[in-house]
């Protein structure tokens, strides 16, 4: 049989760390061939690589072949993807707001008519054939069983019909032969992603090969032929997906990883007879990370992780905590009502925060190790401060004095503590950021992908400190992370969230197909449904 | 050698340009008959005389709004309260410090309308500020002639209304901050009182810069985001800075006036933005980045370059040429530092 797609022996590294190996994967023309697996696995890195994304070239290109109707092709450029009949809906939305439905359908394939100046000038000027290309985005609208006004201003649509017309510009492709679907459900609600899913069987059955990749692994069960599932780079299956159920699925994805990394005994466990801080229906607007209703008891003196997939809001809890975007609902503080939306308040009353985004938020990049580590503290709490003549000022002594130990503690490795911080490696930048953390006497530490772009072993001290913190400080840490394999090495339970809810507790040693269905938002549905 | 090569390196290109051109003059100054105790007393003078107001960009720039293009917002506030000062017949010392005292007030007030105006337009101060600037002028020079000053030294002696374009201060505080402790060396003239005044300007803004105020101006300057993790509000950390800036810009000029022996009104305060901006820039500020060795190297080498020009290059070329230089090494600067900053930030 002459397969639609062969990807054959993909191997990518970035800066030496090997995100694919050995991926091999083939799709036949009608066929819906579904793709899944967790944040990092690897799936976005083979579509660029499919359509040959500059990204990839950019970082030294990859190894392996690419056959498309059996003849191998060479990718190097979005075109090249595009001209051997490539189509891609893309996670992010790429469409134009100012223009109307039609214009983005037709962007850059526009049907024009020739006219006096484009017999002189060439086919630049050309008149656009606005009737023409009317009737052709109208087809393609209503091939999706779509009813929008092709005339409309995109703008304005909700984001629903945004996805679907991305769809249609696809499809609105007279050489479409193979379409990859990244997460196009994601933004979507259930009738609208049935709605989807029945296009998609529409586009198969035309003799379309699809990929398509999901977080919602019932909605790949459901439409596709054949699943292949990738972890840390590898397909570690490839069936048809009447041979899978949910739950194996969601096993295979998430596998176990072990870290080493040790865990000494606590003089007194946590208990919910202690809680620290009770969350109460947070509800927190971040861009992106939206939480909507997500409730949770934290205890005293343990290492809380909140898991989830990206977008679903994990990162939106502790950034609503620390007052960081908006947020509503009731916190109490060792049973005190917390007042949100306040960093500073926040600060005072000793809940720490450290951002996911470690360059964007977490630091100063053009400033002194040294500056980095204290400035929170000199700015909320007054420490390191010398009365000088009527004023309170900073004192550079005490400053050094503390840098020194905190890089000594944390080995840091800097040429002084006067280096400027963007000089610094990612994990040294991290430790930074514990540094300043710790500088300011936590009582909860809230912190958001600790170990995000930092190398193994950096990633190992990161967690060891982490640890160490809670073990020897008694500090209630709350790491959020989408790493998995590292939230259950440390962790004492593992809150999960999906679509901006909690979606369950659990303890580290839970079943990896229990963390991929609570994941997906469905353990409760099969827990219930069997 | 590698020691001083890694001094040249910190120091700013254009820096060194117009550093290497200033000593190219003062050589050229060797072979013609100038007076170079003279014109060494002049560059002083004038380095006191215009250090304060170059000081007023520090605050903004380190906040992240640039540099403070509504200078003229600040001296309008300075104009008062010497005029006030004025008003009241104070002469010498008190005068002074009773001019100083009202500007200050009534900077604060104006700084607190004009930030309040900058903080609606997040993102455009530096061109907002340049419009602010001469809005103001246009309104002040409106409103000099309607103000009730009754002073006759003050207001045309014809008519009898309205404020004159140049007051002269001979009789009230004119000169009393260079006259202060002032001593000779030969045709040499040192203006203890202006440099004094000017350090301690320097020394207090450096130090607000390590209270806590001044950290959150640098933390919104340097990553707004940190700032607000750190319980910094960066509107209220903005909003400091521009009052500070206005009220230094006030002081500026009253130093300015004293030591010049004139106050000029109407036109004259949209004159003094621009050279300050670039003081600053040639000291080797960015709009993202300044401290208070930018002030003093940009005043110095801005000023000297200044003064030195005009009676060498006179006997050099002809004609004046100053001027024309003034306003290419000042606009030339900005330009230059407003197409580096894309690639800063």
């Amino acid at each position: 049989m002459q397969y639609a797609l062969e990807m054959r022996n993909i191997n990518k590294s970035f800066y030496g760390n090997q995100v694919l190996k050995n991926v091999s994967i083939s799709v036949a023309p009608g066929e819906v061939h579904g793709l899944v697996g967790e944040n990092g696995a690897g799936k976005s890195t083979l579509m660029n690589i499919l359509f040959g994304m500059p990204v990839i070239h950019s970082t030294g290109g990859f190894e392996g072949e690419i056959f498309i109707n059996g003849e191998r092709v060479q990718i190097d450029s979005p075109r090249k993807a595009m001209e051997h009949g490539i189509g891609m809906v893309h996670q992010e939305f790429m469409l134009i707001p100012g223009f109307t439905v039609m214009e983005n359908i037709k962007l850059n394939r526009e049907i024009t008519k020739s006219n006096l100046l484009s017999r002189v000038f060439g086919k630049p000027m050309e008149t656009l054939d606005f009737p023409a290309m009317r009737k052709e985005a109208k087809e393609a609208i209503s091939t999706i069983g779509m009813s929008i006004d092709e005339l409309a201003v995109v703008a304005g649509l909700p984001v629903a019909h945004k996805q679907f017309i991305e769809i249609a510009r696809e499809i609105d492709k007279k050489n479409l032969k193979i379409l990859v679907l990244d997460e196009p459900t994601a933004v979507l609600s259930e009738a609208e992603a049935e709605k989807l899913l029945d296009v998609i069987r529409y586009l198969a059955s035309k003799g379309v090969a699809i990929l398509f990749i999901s977080h919602r692994l019932s909605e790949v069960l459901k439409v596709s032929d054949r699943i292949t599932i990738l972890r840390d780079g590898v397909v570690v299956d490839s069936k048809p997906a009447s041979s899978f159920t949910l739950s194996e699925i969601a096993e295979k994805m998430v596998g176990r990883k072990l870290e080493d990394v040790t865990l000494p005994p606590r003089s007194k466990e946590p208990s919910d007879d202690d809680i620290i801080m009770s969350i109460r229906n947070l509800k927190v607007r971040m861009p992106g990370e939206e939480v909507k209703d997500f409730s949770i008891d934290i205890r005293r003196g343990e290492i809380l992780g909140i898991g989830g997939l990206a977008g679903h809001g994990k990162l939106g809890v502790a950034n609503g905590i620390a007052g960081m975007y908006p947020a509503e609902g009731e916190v109490y503080l060792e049973g005190k009502p917390f007042k949100l939306n306040d960093p500073s308040y926040a600060l005072n009353q000793g809940v720490v925060y450290l951002s996911e985004d470690r360059r964007g938020v977490g630091l100063l990049l053009d400033e002194s190790v040294e500056m980095n580590i204290v400035a929170t503290a000199i700015q909320v709490f007054g420490k390191f401060t010398k009365r000088f003549l009527f004023l309170t000022v900073y004192d550079r002594k005490q400053i050094r004095k503390h840098a020194l130990e905190m890089i000594k503690k944390l080995d840091i490795r800097c040429k002084s503590p006067a280096q400027i911080v963007r000089r610094l490696s990612g994990g040294n930048q991290q430790k930074v950021c514990l540094a300043r953390a710790f500088t300011l006497n936590p009582k909860i530490f809230f912190v958001s992908e600790p170990t995000r772009g930092i190398d193994v072993g950096a990633k190992k001290l990161v967690l060891d400190y982490l640890v160490k913190l809670n073990r020897e400080h008694g500090i209630t840490i709350v790491m959020t992370s989408s790493e998995l394999a590292e939230l259950r090495a440390i962790c004492d339970r593992i809150a999960i969230v999906a679509e901006g809810k909690l979606s369950a507790i659990l303890s580290p040693k839970a079943s990896d197909a229990e963390f991929g269905l609570a994941m997906a938002g469905e353990l409760q549905e099969v827990l219930q449904h069997g | 050698m590698d020691k001083v090569f890694g001094w040249l390196k910190r120091i700013d290109v254009p820096t060194l340009i117009i550093f290497l051109f200033l000593i190219a003059l003062f050589v050229l100054a060797a072979f013609t008959n100038v007076s170079i105790p003279s014109l060494l007393s002049d560059s002083i003078r004038r380095i006191g005389m215009n250090g304060v107001l170059v000081l007023a960009m520090v605050p903004t720039i380190r906040v992240g709004t640039g540099p403070n293009f509504g200078l003229p917002v600040g001296i309008i506030g300075g104009l008062l309260g010497a005029l006030i000062s004025m008003q009241l017949g104070l002469t010498g010392f008190v005068g002074f410090w009773v001019a100083i005292l009202f500007a200050v007030l009534i900077c604060i007030g104006i700084g607190l309308g004009y930030g309040w105006l900058l903080e609606r337009v997040r993102g455009q101060e530096m061109m907002v500020g340049t419009y602010m600037g001469y809005s103001i002028v246009a309104f002040m020079s409106i409103m000099w002639l309607m103000l009730p000053f009754k002073n006759p030294d003050m207001i045309w002696a014809i008519g009898g209304k309205g404020l004159r374009y140049t007051l002269t201060l001979d009789k009230y505080f004119g000169h009393v901050l260079n006259n202060f402790l002032k001593f000779r060396i030969g045709g040499f003239e040192f203006p203890t009182g202006l440099l004094l005044f000017f350090a301690g300007a320097c020394f207090l803004v450096h130090l607000f810069f390590k209270t806590r105020m001044g950290l959150a101006i640098d933390l919104v300057g340097q990553n707004e985001r940190y700032a607000i993790s750190s319980g910094v509000n960066p509107s209220r950390a903005r909003l400091v800075a521009v009052v500070m800036s206005n009220v230094l810009a006030g002081v500026g000029i009253i130093v300015y006036a004293q030591s010049y022996g004139f106050l000029q009104l109407y036109q004259a305060p949209l004159f003094m933005t621009f050279p300050a901006v670039a003081s600053i820039l040639i000291g080797g500020a960015s709009i993202r980045r300044a401290n208070i060795r930018n002030v003093v190297v940009g005043t110095a080498v801005f000023q000297t370059l200044l003064t030195i020009a005009l009676p060498v290059l006179s006997q050099v070329t002809r004609g004046d040429i100053t001027e024309v230089m003034r306003l290419i090494v000042s606009n030339g600067m900005i330009l230059y530092a407003l197409t580096r900053a894309p690639r800063e930030a």
